[in-house]
């Protein structure tokens, strides 16, 4: 590995141990799919943990973290990299996942299924026993450390059938599904991450899962245990944790107005 | 129009009144009985009253001069408390009064103008059920527990599956106090369903009325203690309601039923150690009980979801027993078991397997959750699976109607059904017509329609983002456009010396949706009554959103007696429009005989094949097996031969989806629709919107 390739893997690194609450072993599967150079697949609702998990999976490997978030426009050439124009010449630009591949870094591609649909030819090989990374342009052939590891991640709430993970994909991975934790568990969570008091959290989770009940009537998603960190920051800045609620949570879900007012009206009854 | 030499605002005197007044009514006028009177308490007033009590008087007198006269002696009056609006309201519902049952009704009706001013003042700050209950279902759905329907009805009461509540609340002098008594009566019915206030056996109850109510008193109580810990918010408001307070003679019970493992077995046994003084209070959001009511519905509810939670138990057990098998090493021996467990109290399941806490799907957490709400602790049968439930085992009804006579098989077409013992087809088995659909209620569309506004809108708006907006394609091989992006890429590509790509242009292009849909709707008898009415609320969603999408797709019901009555009911075919017609249509499917789902499908099939579509697909909506009470359909023939004519339509490049409404999870269906994809809808209240859902992500 050349010097600058070190410093920016260095940059990568995750230096400071992130929070985050073990529910049901995930920590040790993913260190054992590691070990066994076998990739993952996240699966579960928007702001549920699974980028904070990654997070703090890259500090206790060790090892420096690439986030791709993937959007419909996203090519194999985005991941891979491409040839820039300079002055009077051309110089090839590793792309993250080509970047990952070389300094042996946890690769985690967020929300898959929204990627274009070329990019399995670059993750295929990659996500099998090849490991391989093929760079057409540069006529070069990556074999991935035995450090390196892929991961992706999707939510099942929304897919779409034609959106669908294909199974020649989702069978290359070993699966981790997540869901919002535990009350207990995520009560803790909002507290510490936002700084308000265990019994303002606790109420906050109780609402969370008021809004949870509604998904699917009316509601596409319900509270993620990220809105309720944002609530708990505004309460802990000294807003009315009514407003508070209106704001980061009723508002932040929907613009319908007779969700509003139920949504307004189960914050008036937790609070 | 009058031509009054006079400006048109001065007020008019006395005596011009009253010869107006002469003109107008002098059929009812005599010496004895003058306008004089009227006309001089008008002339203090302004020229606005004047004229609206002589314009009125004018059109009144056309049918009666005697209403008219009576009109013209309380107008002022009713015009001070009413305002002019107000006052016209007044009179046009006493000359209805007129109208309909005559003059002497008419006269009472307006000379009690004093119930009137009493009425419209209530109307104002009163509210209707029909005003809160979009907002009071959502709400209560996000409150916890299982699914509750809202309606309207006399009073306050709930039977466990849906909470009645006043048609109007009018009682307080808000109009948000009455919302907010609304949401409260609500709230407590609510907590009733939650916290086991019907969880007693019957012969618990209080059977005479005194004591009925005061039970229920004492469990408003215990249920507004038990609101403080999770809900203070609510809590707070009921204590504001609570008016007139409780007398000292309740004070030991409250003391008692605030302790946090207070039951409802409590409240029952406090109910002797009242007072005989204690009288229940008229709390304004305190509604009725009626435990037998929720007994009935609650059994009824319980049987069918232990024998389901059973089977969901079996079957995760056996999903993740092949888990484990695929897994690298089968643990030493011993397969461990599931279980599920609930805390002392508690309102969550928990499911372990050897110790190990794994995550329950979502059917059967929602089925072992309803189970613990019923019976505040999960019975010791239930904590494991045990095998295959009985399943089905309610007797299957007997054919209603004998055999009808076979009617001639000409101008029928003929389908073939799969054998599956002869592992051949039987040629031109079945015998299919066609028919229309009788139209039924105009007001049952509109009607669904209010129902699911809020869902309507979101649905509307999660399908207008499949509409396809104009899109960027990049890298086009041609296009009105230079993708700079992809130019750069292509000259690196050439200086670095490859070959230059010719994929450099963008071009704007509107995605198609090249989509045709049929729905294949089950119309046997046993949809009857409410999986016929959430069939038809589901194909009323549909309706809006597949109008939103513009996707072309038509509605066919099914339903049959026999291989020679295998029938086909037109709702909307695809070169319909939704109109009206197509509306009533939707209303007036109703359920009729048996399912022959093959032949149905094989028709069907047919129909949708012939369209021209990029992707053609066919959504069948059932209640589970198909059936006929003849030569052998029911069971595995019927299954098998289902199971081919779904085969057959993705073999003609259909897309075949199917939705069951099956409350006994029966182990067919993965056989039945091994070829399909399917869902399984259990819960019946959830199939519209299950039904657009499904749509939206099968076509997304």
């Amino acid at each position: 590995m050349n010097a600058p390739r070190a410093a920016e893997a260095t940059a990568l690194m995750v230096s400071e141990e992130p929070y985050y609450r073990a529910v049901r072993g995930e920590a040790e599967l993913f260190e054992a799919a590691h070990r066994n150079r076998v990739p993952v697949l996240l699966k579960g609702p928007t702001g549920c943990g699974k980028t904070r998990f990654m997070e703090y999976m890259a500090w206790r490997l060790g090892r420096p973290l690439v986030t791709v978030a993937c959007h419909d426009d996203l090519t194999a050439a985005d991941l891979v990299g491409r040839y820039l124009v300079t002055a009077d010449e051309t110089v090839w630009l590793d792309g993250p996942m080509t970047h990952a591949v070389r300094i042996g870094a946890l690769l985690y591609l967020d929300e898959i299924v929204e990627a274009r649909k070329d990019t399995t030819v670059v993750i295929h090989p990659l996500a099998d026993d090849r490991r391989t990374l093929f760079i057409e342009k540069r006529g070069e052939v990556l074999h991935a450390p035995p450090e390196f590891m892929l991961a992706i991640s999707y939510n099942p709430g929304y897919q779409s059938v034609l959106k669908e993970l294909k199974q020649s994909t989702r069978q290359r991975f070993v699966a981790l599904d997540f869901d919002y934790p535990a009350a207990e568990l995520e009560a803790a969570i909002v507290a510490r991450e936002s700084g308000i008091d265990a019994a303002a959290a606790e109420r906050l989770v109780r609402l969370a899962h008021m809004t949870r009940n509604l998904k699917g009537n009316g509601l596409n998603e319900g509270a993620s245990t990220r809105l309720l960190v944002h609530a708990g920051k505004l309460i802990a800045q000294g807003v009315a944790p009514r407003a508070a609620c209106e704001g980061a949570i009723s508002q932040a879900l929907t613009d319908e107005r007779e969700m509003l007012a139920a949504l307004n009206e189960l914050v008036t009854s937790v609070f | 129009m009058s031509s009054s030499p006079r400006s048109s605002d001065a007020p008019l005197s006395a005596a011009e009144l009253e010869e107006r007044f002469e003109e107008l009514i002098g059929a009812v006028l005599s010496s004895r009985r003058t306008a004089a009177g009227i006309a001089h308490e008008l002339a203090a007033r302004g020229r606005a009253l004047q004229d609206f009590v002589l314009q009125w008087a004018a059109v009144t007198a056309k049918s009666s001069p005697e209403l008219a006269y009576q009109f013209a002696a309380l107008a002022a009056r009713a015009v001070a408390e009413l305002g002019f609006a107000g006052a016209e309201r007044w009179l046009l519902a006493a000359m209805e009064v007129h109208d309909r049952e005559g003059l002497y009704r008419a006269s009472a009706e307006l000379k009690d103008l004093d119930a009137f001013v009493e009425r419209s003042r209530e109307r104002g700050r009163g509210i209707a059920f029909d005003e809160v209950a979009p907002v009071l279902e959502l709400f209560v759905a996000g409150l916890a527990g299982r699914r509750l329907r809202l309606e309207a009805a006399e009073s306050a009461w709930t039977d466990t599956a849906t909470l009645y509540l006043p048609a109007r609340i009018a009682l307080l002098p808000s109009h948000a106090d009455n919302f907010r008594l609304y949401k409260l009566s609500a709230a407590l019915l609510w907590a009733q369903t939650r916290h086991g206030t019907f969880n007693l056996p019957e012969a618990a109850y209080p059977r005479e009325e005194r004591a009925l109510a005061l039970f229920n008193v004492l469990e408003a109580l215990r249920l507004a203690a038990r609101l403080e810990r999770g809900l203070p918010g609510l809590h707070r408001d009921l204590q504001a309601l609570a008016r007139p307070a409780l007398g000292p003679e309740w004070a030991q019970a409250a003391g008692q039923l605030r302790r946090p493992g207070a039951s409802a077995a409590d409240s029952a046994a406090l109910v002797a150690t009242l007072p005989r003084s204690a009288q229940p209070p008229a709390w304004p959001f305190l509604g009725m009980l009626d435990p037998a009511c929720a007994a009935a519905v609650r059994d009824e509810r319980l049987a069918r979801e232990k024998r389901l939670l059973r089977a969901a138990l079996a079957r995760f057990e056996e999903e993740l027993r092949g888990a484990r098998d695929e897994g690298a090493s089968p643990a030493a021996g011993e397969t461990p078991r599931l279980r599920l467990e609930s805390a002392e109290g508690g309102e969550e399941i928990a499911v372990t397997l050897g110790g190990q806490p794994v995550a329950p799907p979502q059917e059967l957490k929602r089925l072992a959750e309803s189970v613990l709400q019923d019976l505040g602790r999960l019975p010791e049968d239930l904590l494991q699976p045990a095998g295959e439930g009985p399943c089905g085992a309610a007797a299957q009804a007997q054919p209603a109607s004998e055999e009808r006579p076979a009617e001639e098989e000409a101008g029928a077409l003929l389908y073939d059904e799969w054998d599956h013992r002869r592992k051949q087809y039987r040629k031109g088995w079945c015998v299919l017509r066609e028919r229309d659909v009788h139209p039924g209620d105009p007001a049952f569309v509109p009607a669904a329609r209010a129902r699911y506004r809020p869902q309507v809108r979101q649905l509307r708006r999660s399908f207008e983002a499949l509409r396809g907006e104009d899109k960027r394609l990049r890298g086009e091989p041609f296009g009105d456009d230079v993708d700079l992006d992809a130019l750069v890429r292509a000259l690196a590509a050439l200086r670095a010396g490859a070959e230059l790509d010719e994929r450099v242009f963008a071009r704007r292009a509107r995605h198609e949706r090249d989509m045709a849909v049929l729905f294949m709707v089950d119309m046997s008898g046993s949809t009857k009554g409410w999986i016929n009415d959430c069939e038809r609320e589901a194909l009323v969603l549909l309706t809006e959103v597949l109008e939103v999408l513009g996707d072309r797709y038509a509605i066919y019901g099914f339903s049959g007696v026999t291989r020679k009555r295998c029938e086909v009911y037109r709702v909307k075919r695809f070169d319909e429009p939704c109109d009206a017609l197509v509306e009533r249509r939707i209303a007036g499917i109703q359920p009729l005989d048996y399912t022959r789902m093959g032949a149905a499908i094989r028709h069907l099939s047919a129909i949708l094949a012939a369209q021209q579509a990029r992707t053609r697909l066919l959504v069948t909506l059932s209640d589970g097996k198909p059936d006929d009470f003849s030569d052998g359909y029911r069971g595995e023939y019927g299954i098998e031969d289902t199971r081919q004519a779904l085969v057959e339509a993705k073999r003609a490049g259909i897309h075949p989806f199917c939705i069951t409404i099956d409350r006994e999870a029966r182990g067919y269906l993965p056989r039945m629709y091994g070829a399909v994809n399917y869902t399984v809808v259990a819960d019946v209240a959830r199939l519209p919107l299950k039904v657009a859902e499904v749509y939206r992500r099968l076509t997304a």
